[in-house]
């Protein structure tokens, strides 16, 4: 598949949050203020990239051969769990900048169900190396454009009148779901079907 | 005990109180079948880990609770996955990613966290069974509400039985597509949620 279809497919037309609904606990959890939410999609971008290439190798030269292919699961979840802490680690002792920046996020990626969807999602459509890092890269910036808009939404909906019960949650669902209806104009962007 | 079940129905109702394992409600709740199976599933694995959470909790050492729960919920995962593959196939591709995705569901991980590692087993049980239907009924809800105006029909099981046919077939013909895609999802739980909160007198 060409790389910049795959970009486009991934970053606009089938958008990790809006279309796949993958990734909606910190979409709404860390969306209220815009840098909450770049901090939070950087730490996206960066986990998800490198984790992703080493749950390829894993998979590729590791599960298939011994065929282990039913231990995906435990497997990534587990690699995923310990590449967040180590990089937790890592950054507080040698880039404390970096630290104090995406820190108190990635302890909350873990959990954050877009990052093994995209591992299990490129070797459902068995993508290559190159492909699944594309892949990566563009849900995660996806993922970052998604998070990031609905901040500035959330920000001004503080003092909007909203009715009580919508308050809160259901007021951002509604936002969301104008926005996902947005996005679903671009499926009819060069042909590319849902 | 009949409390902690009631209470894991409505009191801690997993998506429309807690805002917890909202991707597969969204994103599976398009028909009323897929809701259920997605929903049973979800009550199989939080049942066993909790089961099993609270009967090895005086075993499980403190510092290493979270990477042993997470393989005690992958591994009942795992079994509901391959299990899904193996007896019904058409409704494992319709849940996709979603079936393996059920170990980051926070909900599980937390209630083995919150509450299967501080109470014994039957508690535990009833705990999970209460949580699980929770989910289950919000997922039914939303992919009964979607699939009747998204498609017309009602409980269609594909290759089994078409499904209830609602509001005649005129309906059918020119249904409300949206609600079936992506958008709908997002609507039907923010006006479910809204209408939630309004009959427990806005609790936010």
């Amino acid at each position: 598949m060409n790389l910049f279809l795959l970009f486009l497919s991934a970053f606009l037309v089938n958008n990790i949050i809006l279309m796949r609904f993958l990734g909606l606990c910190p979409f709404f959890g860390v969306s209220s203020k815009i840098e909450t939410a770049l901090g939070m999609g950087m730490s996206v971008i960066f986990v998800m990239t490198l984790s992703t290439i080493l749950t390829w190798f894993l998979y590729q030269y590791v599960l298939i051969p011994f065929d282990l292919v039913y231990l995906r699961t435990v497997v990534f979840i587990l690699v995923i769990a310990s590449l967040v802490q180590f990089l937790e680690l890592f950054f507080k002792k040698q880039i404390p900048g970096l630290y104090s920046a995406l820190g108190i996020f990635l302890p909350l990626i873990t959990t954050n169900c877009a990052i093994l969807g995209v591992a299990f999602l490129n070797i459902d459509n068995d993508f290559g190396l190159l492909s699944s890092v594309v892949f990566a890269i563009s849900s995660a910036m996806g993922f970052l454009l998604a998070l990031v808009v609905i901040a500035g939404i959330r920000e001004r909906l503080e003092n909007a009148p909203i009715p009580e019960a919508l308050k809160g949650l259901p007021i951002s669902f509604i936002a969301a779901a104008l926005m996902a209806l947005a996005f679903l104009g671009f499926s009819g962007f060069m042909g590319l079907s849902l | 005990m009949r409390h902690t079940f009631i209470d894991g129905i409505v009191k801690n109702n997993m998506v429309l109180v807690l805002a917890i394992g909202l991707c597969p409600t969204l994103a599976v709740s398009t028909s009323a079948y897929n809701s259920l199976g997605m929903g049973i599933a979800v009550i199989f694995v939080l049942v066993f880990s909790n089961v099993i959470v609270s009967l090895l909790r005086n075993v499980i050492p403190k510092n290493l609770r979270i990477p042993i729960f997470i393989v005690i919920i992958s591994t009942f995962v795992t079994m509901v996955d391959y299990s899904m593959k193996a007896y019904v196939p058409p409704l494992s591709r319709q849940l996709g990613v979603f079936v393996p995705l059920i170990v980051v569901n926070c909900g599980i991980l937390g209630r083995a966290e919150g509450y299967a590692y501080h109470h014994p087993p039957h508690y535990s049980l009833m705990d999970g069974l209460g949580i699980g239907l929770g989910f289950t009924i919000v997922l039914f809800i939303m992919g009964t509400i979607r699939e009747i105006l998204g498609q017309g029909i009602w409980l269609n099981i594909p290759g089994v039985f078409p499904g209830f046919c609602v509001f005649g077939k005129a309906f059918t013909n020119s249904s409300v597509l949206l609600l079936i895609l992506p958008p709908g999802g997002f609507l039907t739980i923010a006006l479910l949620m809204g209408l939630f909160n309004h009959f427990r007198g806005g609790s936010k």
